[in-house]
Order: C-alpha cells, then structure tokens, then sequence
C-alpha cells in the first residue's frame, strides 16, 4: 500500500472542532461533511485538495472531541494520509477504525513543507519527500493495527474474523 | 511489577492477571454509550456488521443531548435515528427529553457506572466517570459499534502520570480550578494516552461534584483517562445512586508512574483558561481588565447541583450588568428540579440570567447561546477552541462557575473575591423584610 500527493501543512494542536465545527454535525455524510472539511482553520483547503494529497501537521492532532466525522471528513475529502508528530488519542483510534492511514513521525512532520511531493510506503513506513529528495522512517503499526487498516476498518475486520 | 489502578481494572476485564503499559489488550465493557451526533454514524457503522443484535440490551445508554430539544430538522432526524434503534433493539437506558440530562452527568446519577467499571463513550468527556473509581475513556462510533455488537472493545495499556493532591482550597476554589491549574503545568497533550491518577489525602476536600469536573476535563490534557481511588464519599456516592456492584482497585504500591506530581490544593486561586485552549491558563489576579458579552453556567464539567448552588451564592440579591448575557444551563431534569427546590433558579432568573433546560446546547456552539464575530464569553464549560461556541472570531474564557457568576455581575472577567457578601447579604435581608411588609 502507497500513497502518493501534494502536502497541506497545519500546526500544533489542530482540534476536531476546526476540523469539522459542530454546526456542521447534524449530518453524518461523508460527502458534507468533507464539503466543510478544515473550514475553521483553513478556508482554501476544500477548494484546494486534490484526491491522493497529505496532511502534515505538528503535536497533539485531532485534539478535543470524539467526533469520528473528523477523520470521515478528511478522508473523504481525498486525503491518503495524515502524517504528524503526535495525534490526539481518540483521534488516532478512529483513524484506524474507519481505515484512514496515519503515521507519527516528528522529524517528517517538522521538515516537509506546503506543496512538497511526497510518496509514503506503509509497509514500510518510509516517507519519502521527493521535492526536497529527503527519506523519513514512519513507526510501523502494530500488526493488530495493520489487519484493521488492511480490512479497511474494524468493522470488516470483526465481521472477517467472525467468518 | 506493580499495577497502577487503571491497569487493574484493564487487566480484570481481560481475563488477565498482568498487563504492562503499551499491551494491546481487549476488555470486556460494562457499558456503552453514545448521544445523538455520534449514535446514529455508529447505528449505521453497525448495520454494516454480520451481528445484527447488540451484545446486552441493559448495558447500553442512548442520550440525545447534543442538540435537543431538536434544534432543526437535520438533528430531529439524527435523535429519531437514535430513538428507533432504541425501541426496535429494546435498550433499556435510552433518555428522552423528560428523563434526560447532559449524558456525562446523567449516567452516575442513574447509577449507570460504578466503581470498577470499563466504560466506553462515543464522547470524548466519557472520562468523567473516573470520579467513581471507573475506567471510562472516550471512542469514536465505530468503536461504540464494534462495541455494542460483541461487549469489547480493543485498548493499548496506558501508562500513567500520578497526582498527589494535599491540603485544603481556599473558598471560591473548586474542582475547575485544580484541573485547570493541572492541564496549565502540564499542557493539552501533558498526558496524551496516559492515565491521570488522582491520590492523596487533599482528595478528602473536594466534593464529588468537583472530582467529576476534574476528571472530567482529564481529555483536555490529551489523557485517556482519569481516575480517582473509591474513599466513604464515592461508596456513598454510589449507594444513593446505584444498585450495581462496585469493585474497588488500588494501584499497587510499585506501581510505575511516568512522572508524580504535588499539587497543593491550598496554594491554588482561582484559574481562567484564555482563547483558544485549556492550556492557556491564568490566575484570577494575573487576569488583567477582559470585558465580557456572555456567560455560561452548566454543561457536563459544571453544570452540577453544587456548581449552581456556588453561582447562586454569588447572585443571590445582585443584578447582572447592564447588557450581559447571562445563560444557566442545569445538567439533569434531577438537578434542575432540585435546583428549582432550593430556589436557585429564582436567584438567576432575578438576577438577570436565563435557565435553560438541560442541553449541550452552547458548549459545543450548537444552539442556546452562539456567540458572533468578536465576541467573548466566560464559561464553566471544558473547551475554548477556535469557533468552540460560534463565529471563528469569538473568544471563550473557561472558569468556575464561581467565577463565571462574579464576571456577570462586573462585565469583566472577576473573582468572588471583589464582591462584597456582607453588604449584599444585609441588602438581600432588607429587600425580604420589604417584601413581607408589602
Ligand atoms: S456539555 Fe459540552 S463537553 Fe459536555 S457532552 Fe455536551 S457538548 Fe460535550
């Protein structure tokens, strides 16, 4: 599994309710919710996306509530992975559930930069800029993670280990 | 090696005799919960699942108080979403508006948790219940499905940082105080996946209402969770609330800790979070001159009989100034009609202030109160991010409820402390004596 896109840069502590204000909360659609993605922080970032990009971004994201319409949003607003120096626990779980992609790495996310080209292997966790030629090591996941994200969320990886 | 409390009850609900920090693990839950912006993503994440019937129909609680009473169409849609899959799966703690509250302060009022208990909550306040000597921590809907289908959930074992908390707060200092001072020292992501443990014998000193707001507000610092040991006042507690068994952890004298912090409850003032995060936290007097539009008194953190009776004490026999806003949102039916007994909600409605029936309402900018561009609330709430309570412009101060009810009556961000009780107690006395006469 690869990834592969244009980077959107954010900072420390970027919280779910920029992500996806709560006046955008009375859906549960996909589609909506990414129309609103990012809108309190980042007015561009909707018209700007492209399907594929990144998100980089400093400490402590996905902050604050346990939306799972944050990850849902930027997901299906086309981003393949967010990587970050840390993520917020909830934040990080719900990732996983519902099969986003997400890598800690600090000194990736403190040195690439907006616009940057960057390729990510997920089995191997290298995060690779290629406008800047620089190599990062990404932590691996777990391999109880790894099935979930392989499954694409836990929900199909408890009904396949049901089977 | 030692366990910490939290490891306990993980590794009791695993079937295991030992967990260390790090261990992927999967518990056994006692209850799971979600409300109505979360419930229906994970209402619809379950439909998706092979297991259509949920695990335990008594160990799952639905609360629709995000935007209820229905705010537009769109979230009477979502609570009806919730309220059929109620029926059709026969949930037992479902809460319509009548029977309801603010769900973090509803559940232990229901004697829904007890101590000892593993509490997932498609809520990030689900931490709450930590006062009760529970493992409760906040998840997202899939988890809650997941959860509701097979009664487990997966959970990386935290390690913990340990709280000493000695001596005894001042009048006016609460339980917001002390967490506040807490997430300033440490930072919003100063516990990110760890437990915050609450030991010490300055815990004797805080009420139940103020451990529930200090654990509350454990996921403003980034912890999983936070927990207190079970002492008289928490067995109490639960004898007047509950019917469940209680089981009581201790950590283990080794217990590893990441780091241990002395806090001392006497040394602490009044505490003001600024914009735009908890961390961002300021003593009382270091507060400087900030005027203020609106002030909001309950939510899940603060909206408690004591937090009321602690704003009315403030009120009682004042006005609000001139042009305040002021909005008292009780957390439960119980505590609204109990505040209602005791006369509190005359002191506010005389006072100038608005009571609200239960609802998240402006916590979380939904409805009930939203702030527009430039403007700056104080509330006893537990976030002030960005647009938190309206328009990206807007500003919101977190406080005591202590605080937030001084900071009505000035129109500036004030303490208790600048009143003056014994004039408005002899004030108050003679407007009685003036009535009686009528
Ligand atoms: S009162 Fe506020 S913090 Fe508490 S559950 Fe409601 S929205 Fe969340």
């Amino acid at each position: 599994m690869k990834a592969n896109g244009t980077v959107h840069r954010y900072g420390d502590n970027v919280d779910t309710d920029v992500i996806i204000p709560a006046r955008y909360l009375n859906s549960s659609d996909p589609k909506e919710l990414a129309a609103k993605c990012m809108i309190d922080i980042d007015k561009e970032f909707v018209g700007r996306v492209k399907q594929g990009d990144i998100i980089v971004a400093g400490k402590n994201f996905g902050c604050g509530s346990s939306r799972e319409h944050a990850p849902i949003a930027i997901k299906a607003a086309g981003i393949s992975c967010v990587i970050a120096e840390t993520f917020a626990r909830i934040f990080y779980r719900n990732s996983i559930n519902i099969g986003l992609p997400i890598i800690e790495c600090p000194e990736a996310a403190r040195e690439i930069e907006a616009g940057d080209q960057v390729e990510i292997d997920f089995d191997s966790g290298i995060i690779y800029d290629t406008t800047k030629g620089t190599q990062y090591q990404g932590q691996a996941f777990p391999e109880f993670m790894q099935k979930i994200i392989k499954a694409e969320g836990l929900i199909n990886y408890i009904n396949s280990s049901r089977n | 090696m030692g366990m910490t409390m939290t490891q306990k009850i993980l590794a009791a609900h695993a079937g295991l005799n030992q967990v260390t920090a790090g261990q992927l693990i999967e518990a056994e839950l006692d209850l799971v919960l979600g409300n109505d912006v979360t419930a229906p993503v994970a209402i619809h994440e379950m439909e998706k699942m092979t297991v259509k019937k949920v695990f335990d129909k008594d160990k799952i609680a639905l609360v629709p108080d995000h935007f209820t009473p229905n705010k537009d169409i769109k979230s009477a849609e979502h609570c009806k979403c919730v309220r059929e899959f109620a029926r059709e799966q026969e949930i037992s703690n479902y809460f319509e508006i009548g029977e309801m509250g603010i769900e973090h302060a509803l559940l232990p009022e229901k004697g829904l948790v007890v101590a000892g208990d593993v509490v997932i909550g498609a809520d990030s306040h689900t931490c709450t219940y930590g006062a009760l000597g529970a493992f409760s921590t906040g998840v997202g809907s899939t988890d809650m499905a997941a959860g509701m289908a097979t009664g487990k959930a997966w959970f990386k074992v935290p390690s913990a940082l340990k709280f000493v908390l000695k001596g005894k707060p001042a009048p006016w200092v609460s339980g917001k105080d002390v967490i506040l001072h807490i997430i300033g020292k440490i930072g919003v992501d100063g516990a990110l996946y760890k437990s915050m443990e609450f030991t010490g014998d300055g815990i004797q000193n805080l009420t139940m209402d103020d451990r529930f707001t200090i654990a509350n507000m454990a996921i403003e610092a980034g912890a999983k969770n936070g927990i207190f040991p079970v002492d008289e006042l928490a067995i109490q507690y639960m004898k007047e609330h509950s019917m469940k068994p209680y089981h009581i952890y201790e950590a283990d004298d080794d217990a590893v800790y990441d780091e241990v912090y002395e806090i001392d409850l006497s040394a602490l003032r009044p505490t003001v979070a600024f914009p735009h995060l908890p961390e961002n936290t300021r003593t009382i007097d270091e507060v400087g001159e900030i005027k203020i539009d609106q002030v909001v008194i309950g939510s899940c953190t603060n909206g408690r009989l004591n937090d009321l009776r602690m704003a009315a004490k403030v009120l009682e026999g004042r006005k609000v100034a001139k042009g305040m806003r002021v909005i008292v949102f009780p957390a439960t039916q119980k505590i609204y009609l109990q505040a209602m007994e005791e006369g509190l909600l005359a002191t506010f409605i005389k006072a100038g202030a608005v009571v609200s029936t239960p609802t998240c309402g402006p916590c979380l900018g939904g409805h009930m109160g939203i702030l527009a561009a430039g403007e700056r609330a104080v509330a006893t709430t537990n976030r002030n991010f960005v647009g938190r309570m309206g328009h990206v412009e807007s500003e919101v101060y977190l406080a005591s409820p202590a605080v937030a009810a001084a900071s009505a009556v000035t129109g500036r961000i004030s303490s208790p402390e600048e009143l003056d009780f014994s004039a408005a107690l002899s004030s108050q006395s003679e407007s009685l004596k003036a009535e009686r006469e009528e």
